[in-house]
């Protein structure tokens, strides 16, 4: 989810509570289609814990990406699939990380599916 | 119309202790080490108790050392409680945001005499810890739970250059090779020596351990060599980054009209700008840093200076990519440019628009908090002729400084003039 600006009709992605362009409070929540394309990524070997905790690392490299939605924002996040460049049409999804209260769902994107 | 300091303000000494790793040393050693070079560098001496005030640039003594509240500590080192001691944090930008508080605080009239330091110790943690102490410079809720490190920041930033300007990445190389040429002049550096004779080095290891010796051909050939320069994150390898490092630096900042007391050639600060931006993935443009094009504008307004005038330059090169971008932002080469001119040496010290003549964050290490100042005390030796073996061999009237704290969050550029 992401937020809204009904005065100057911006989208938001994290959510904001103020708009950085009329500054109105007023803003509503938004729910974004999860479609996008891949802008920019990298595919990560020295691995910070939390993903080192989830099996990743040297031998077992991951992808993290900026996605352009096709509403206009960009979001972070882990990239599923290897096979992809910049222009790859995406989808959104969760995937989970972490053991019992550490457990959390991260925004991650995989490839569109075709046609 | 530009912004004015409400007075002139000079740097007149400058210094800054070994880089390195240091086991045996806490960043309050590196400290007092940086405050006596600085303390030698003043031409006709000085009183250390006429010091007014101190601004700390320090990102995270906090998780580095188990330490925060680090200014007064620094102050008591080196004897200067009960004056005014602050600590200034904007991640790898502080020591650059330091400096700028202390030049606004002599301009604004409060203070005639300020310290301006900047210390970092790293190397305590294992890689991992530190990778995370790092990517809490990012936004946490939203960027790192993507998986991102710093180095995977500029690599994105990298792919998103590569495709929009054709560069390849084994052409970001040439920017290490040249940071490691002249850190191998500089005695300060934690990796002085160049890629040729970190070859040579490697190849004799192997040799005294009964290894099969590298048949490398030429640097190239070894910075291809998935396990002499492992990949850290596509397309950035070990060469691509800068390291982890502890020490310190300190500046002295005078107002203008007291400097002849301390020096007959003084740096005078004319121009400084600091800007602010957006987290990677909400900015238009992922292959320049706006804050960065900002800062640089707001800096050559106050000095009346161009892109074109500025003679030498240290800029944060935290990756190989972060300098080709660097000097773009700063409009010394147009966009897309930057990367052929590193390729053609323009950027070497004997070239046009000499670039990190100190080795830069690549080669003498990147004390993140130190690393702001650190770039100030280059361009005091290098624009007074105190810089050695690596001096820059041209009139130096005009230098400039960049320091980037995250991926551009902060950027913080100072511009320096040496008179007669």
């Amino acid at each position: 989810m992401g937020s809204h600006c009904p005065h100057c009709q911006a989208h938001f992605l994290p959510p904001r509570a103020i708009c950085p362009h009329c500054y109105s409070d007023q803003l509503e929540w938004m729910a974004f289609s999860g479609q996008g394309r891949l802008e920019a990524f990298t595919a990560i070997y020295i691995a910070p814990s939390a993903m080192i905790a989830a099996g990743y690392g040297r031998d077992n490299p991951y992808l993290a990406g900026v996605v352009a939605l096709e509403e206009g924002v960009k979001i972070s996040g882990q990239i599923l699939d290897a096979e992809v460049t910049i222009g790859t049409s995406l989808t959104a999804l969760f995937v989970e990380r972490g053991e019992g209260e550490a457990k959390r769902s991260y925004l991650a994107f995989q490839i569109a599916e075709k046609g | 119309m530009s912004k004015k300091l409400g007075r002139g303000v000079a740097l007149v000494g400058a210094g800054m202790s070994k880089f390195g790793a240091f086991p045996d040393k806490s960043g309050r050693d590196l400290f007092v080490e940086a405050f006596q070079d600085m303390r030698q560098s003043v031409d006709k001496g000085f009183d250390p108790a006429d010091i007014e005030t101190i601004y700390i640039g320090n990102f995270s003594s906090d998780l580095f050392e188990g330490q925060s509240h680090t200014a007064p500590i620094m102050a008591d080192v080196v004897g200067l409680t009960p004056r005014s001691a602050t600590r200034i944090e904007d991640a790898c930008a502080s020591g650059g945001a330091a400096l700028r508080q202390g030049i606004l605080a002599i301009a604004s009239g409060l203070y005639d005499i300020a310290l301006v330091g900047g210390v970092e110790k790293m190397t305590n943690l294992p890689t991992a810890e530190v990778t995370d102490t790092l990517a809490a410079a990012a936004d946490i809720l939203y960027e790192i739970p993507a998986g991102f490190t710093f180095p995977g920041f500029y690599a994105a930033i990298a792919s998103a250059y590569m495709h929009k300007y054709g560069l390849k990445p084994e052409q970001l190389m040439n920017v290490a090779i040249k940071n490691h040429e002249n850190g191998a002049l500089n005695p300060n550096a934690q990796f002085g020596v160049t890629i040729p004779a970190w070859m040579e080095g490697r190849k004799a290891a192997a040799q005294k351990k009964g290894r099969p010796v590298p048949t490398w051909q030429n640097e190239m050939d070894f910075l291809h060599d998935d396990s002499a320069n492992p990949m850290i994150a596509w397309p950035l390898r070990l060469f691509d980054c800068s390291p982890i490092t502890d020490g310190a630096t300190a500046v002295l900042l005078v107002a203008a009209e007291i400097a002849q007391r301390f020096t007959d050639h003084p740096l005078h600060i004319i121009g400084s700008g600091q800007a602010s931006d957006v987290a990677l993935h909400d900015r238009d443009d992922l292959t320049s840093l706006s804050a960065a094009r900002r800062a640089a504008q707001e800096a050559y307004a106050m000095a009346g200076v161009a892109a074109q005038d500025i003679r030498l330059a240290e800029v944060h090169d935290c990756f190989t990519i972060a300098e080709i971008i660097a000097t773009e932002d700063l409009g010394f080469f147009a966009s897309g440019d930057g990367f052929k001119a590193a390729e053609d040496r323009v950027t070497a010290r004997d070239g046009a628009k000499p670039v990190n003549s100190s080795g830069g964050l690549k080669s003498k290490g990147h004390p993140v908090g130190a690393s702001g100042v650190a770039q100030a005390v280059e361009i005091f030796k290098q624009m007074r002729g105190e810089a050695g073996q690596r001096q820059v061999g041209r009139d130096l009237p005009l230098g400039l400084t960049h320091n980037v704290g995250g991926t551009g969050g902060t950027c913080v550029v100072h511009i320096y003039e040496r008179r007669g």
